[in-house]
């Protein structure tokens, strides 16, 4: 270290030493071990990792680094779904035309091609990590409470995925949409051809009916239509990314809090 | 030549059979008991998680969808846009299955030496997240978003003609990680396959920790220490869920009908659908008279095996042939134990009921819409 100080210093360096990049930060650039760990530590960013991790967590063979894809393709999702949202209209009238007019109109037009490959991409991915979680046996005590965590955001994700597969508003959408919904109809008690609906009645007046089952709240009528394409917009594009983000904060905050990432005793 | 091998293909993945090849194959491949290990290693089923094992599977796969892709039929559905994260599908799971089970059988052969598992390392000798966990999620993030946009730029995203709720496609179909889904209701009502048995699915997820009591294999790939979770979980996650999802893509077409890959998608294509319920059975076929007025004494066979399997079943299991297990894991992870295997035993139970007897439904109330 003492040698590298009197050789002449790098352009890296000098910036490392400046006023401005210290402000930001404050370890300078980092260098030393000390240095490191403080880069982490003080990042709000990076300080979701430790900032020392044993060998095999920073192996490719042991995490696939499915977790970590699960999260860019989040955030990936994120960027080009609000980039989608300055074109696109959620009506019966605009909604397909909008679609055309993204690929047709908008320069390098490939932001729809990026939102809904990354979106079968993530469906995928969060399954495999799933599947190394459980191969790994990394669910065991005291990791329960978070794969049970996980289980759910998974179930988000395929959730998302589907309400965004109406949003293009074409024969695959509201076809596939309703094949989905119409499992609702069956809900035991609040589906009105399920189990049990027409047991709540009162006297000839049936409680849940096609009117007022948990189909009619989920598309917003009785049939995939205008209401159910606001509805999908807004639940795909704000109420389930807002609580995913919760539960992935409680996620990432628990694998820390469970004593990091699993590895053999 | 080809023709044969299009032909044998077509065959063997009707329903019938290949879901059944696939239930014989399952516990070979993962083997719970010292049995099925034995078979295992005599038909060479381990050799599928070695290297060449690996050039081998990964060959056949390409086999396959190459053949498919010439072929004018399985070329329609293959090259459809949305089909084709069923084909990554099967490359990945297959590809990463692999590479958990080859490090499994590796640790497996240490841990008998008495040595530690390939991931130990000694909890002093620690690395930095900053550079050496950083530059290999900045290379993961890199090299992901390149594969995402050179997809993106080769395969345009679908979009058909617009909306039209007067004009049902045939086959409508679910997206594709819910065809699992759509598959079961050949089998179940509504209200089981699209609501109680996802339902299920995942509080049975979400239960897996609070079930499986063996501590051992925690943080490392093993297979022997665990041989009976992972088959379970296995059974359930290739069988149950991706099977019946490559099911529902590539051999359903019109009317839901089976097709298989290289046939033409007929939609006059006749399939007799002749099931019968458990009533009918009982009252009609075997006691010669009409169905009784009465609901509940019209069903009670039904009643009398649904409540059997789920309730009474667990019991007699506990007093017999479960025993040790029933006193190993107490009452209440017991049970909850057998009500989520059986639940998950009753579709493969359905399914081949409904293929030998034609079983329709066990309880058959339509009046309440109570079909199980």
């Amino acid at each position: 270290m003492a040698k590298e100080k009197n050789n002449k210093k790098s352009i890296l360096e000098t910036l490392g030493e400046s006023q401005v990049w210290k402000s930001i930060i404050r370890s300078g650039v980092p260098r030393t071990r000390r240095q490191r760990m403080h880069a982490v530590l003080g990042s709000v960013f990076l300080h979701l990792h430790p900032a020392r991790l044993p060998k095999h967590a920073v192996k490719l063979g042991y995490t696939w680094c499915m977790g970590g894809l699960s999260f860019f393709l989040f955030v990936n999702l994120t960027i080009t779904g609000i980039l989608l949202m300055f074109y696109y209209r959620p009506t019966v009238e605009y909604a397909y035309t909008d679609i055309i007019d993204l690929t047709e109109q908008v320069p390098l037009g490939i932001m729809r091609e990026l939102h809904r490959w990354a979106a079968h991409a993530m469906v995928l991915v969060v399954w495999l990590h799933m599947l190394r979680v459980f191969m790994t046996g990394s669910y065991k005590p005291p990791r329960e409470f978070n794969w049970g965590v996980g289980v759910l955001l998974m179930t988000m994700t395929m959730f998302l995925s589907f309400t965004g597969y109406l949003l293009p508003w074409d024969q695959l959408a509201i076809w596939a949409v309703t094949v989905g919904s119409n499992m609702a109809r069956a809900h035991p008690f609040i589906g009105h051809e399920g189990p049990g609906a027409s047991l709540l009645a009162i006297g000839d007046i049936n409680l849940v009916h096609i009117g007022s089952d948990v189909r009619f709240a989920l598309i917003g009528g009785r049939f995939v239509g205008e209401a159910t394409l606001l509805r999908f917009y807004v639940i795909h594009c704000i109420a389930v990314p807002f609580i995913m983000m919760i539960f992935m904060a409680v996620h990432f905050w628990r694998i820390r809090k469970d004593g990091g990432i699993s590895g053999p005793l | 030549m080809l023709e044969t091998f299009k032909h044998t293909v077509d065959y063997l993945s009707s329903p019938t059979i290949s879901f059944s090849i696939l239930t014989v194959i399952t516990p070979i491949l993962f083997p719970p008991t010292d049995w099925f290990d034995k078979i295992n290693r005599k038909l060479g089923f381990h050799l599928l998680w070695t290297k060449t094992g690996l050039i081998a599977a990964m060959a056949a796969i390409t086999f396959f969808f190459v053949v498919g892709y010439m072929d004018q039929n399985f070329n329609v559905i293959l090259t459809k846009a949305d089909n084709f994260p069923i084909v990554l599908m099967v490359y990945s799971i297959y590809f990463f299955t692999w590479v958990a089970m080859h490090k499994a059988y590796i640790n497996d052969e240490r841990l008998e030496k008495g040595l530690k598992p390939l991931e130990y390392n000694d909890p002093d000798d620690k690395v930095l997240v900053w550079p050496d966990l950083v530059y290999i999620e900045f290379i993961a993030l890199i090299l992901f978003t390149v594969f995402l946009v050179v997809w993106s730029i080769l395969v345009p995203a679908p979009l058909e003609e617009p909306a039209n709720p007067a004009a049902t496609p045939n086959p409508s179909k679910a997206p594709w990680y819910f065809l699992g889904l759509q598959e079961m209701l050949v089998y179940y009502d509504p209200w089981i396959a699209g609501i109680v048995l996802p339902i299920f699915c995942v509080v049975g997820l979400m239960a897996i920790p609070y079930m499986d009591i063996n501590k051992k294999g925690d943080g490392y790939y093993s297979f022997k220490e665990r041989r009976v979770g992972i088959f379970i979980f296995m059974y359930g996650w290739i069988v149950l869920w991706l099977f019946l999802i490559v099911l529902g893509t590539f051999f359903r077409g019109p009317n839901w009908n089976f097709y298989g890959p290289f046939e033409y998608w007929d939609t006059h294509k006749v399939v007799a659908l002749n099931s019968v319920n458990l009533s009918e059975y009982f009252w009609v076929k075997l006691l010669g008279k009409g169905l009784p007025e009465n609901i509940l004494l019209r069903e009670f066979l039904g009643f009398l095996t649904v409540g059997g399997y789920l309730f009474i079943l667990p019991f007699i299991l506990a007093k017999t042939i479960l025993k040790d297990m029933y006193e190993a894991y107490g009452p209440t992870r017991f049970v909850s134990l057998m009500i989520f295997g059986l639940v998950m035993l009753s579709l493969p139970l359905k399914m081949y009921l409904r293929w030998v007897v034609n079983l329709k439904y066990f309880i058959s109330i339509p009046e309440y819409f109570f079909n199980i």
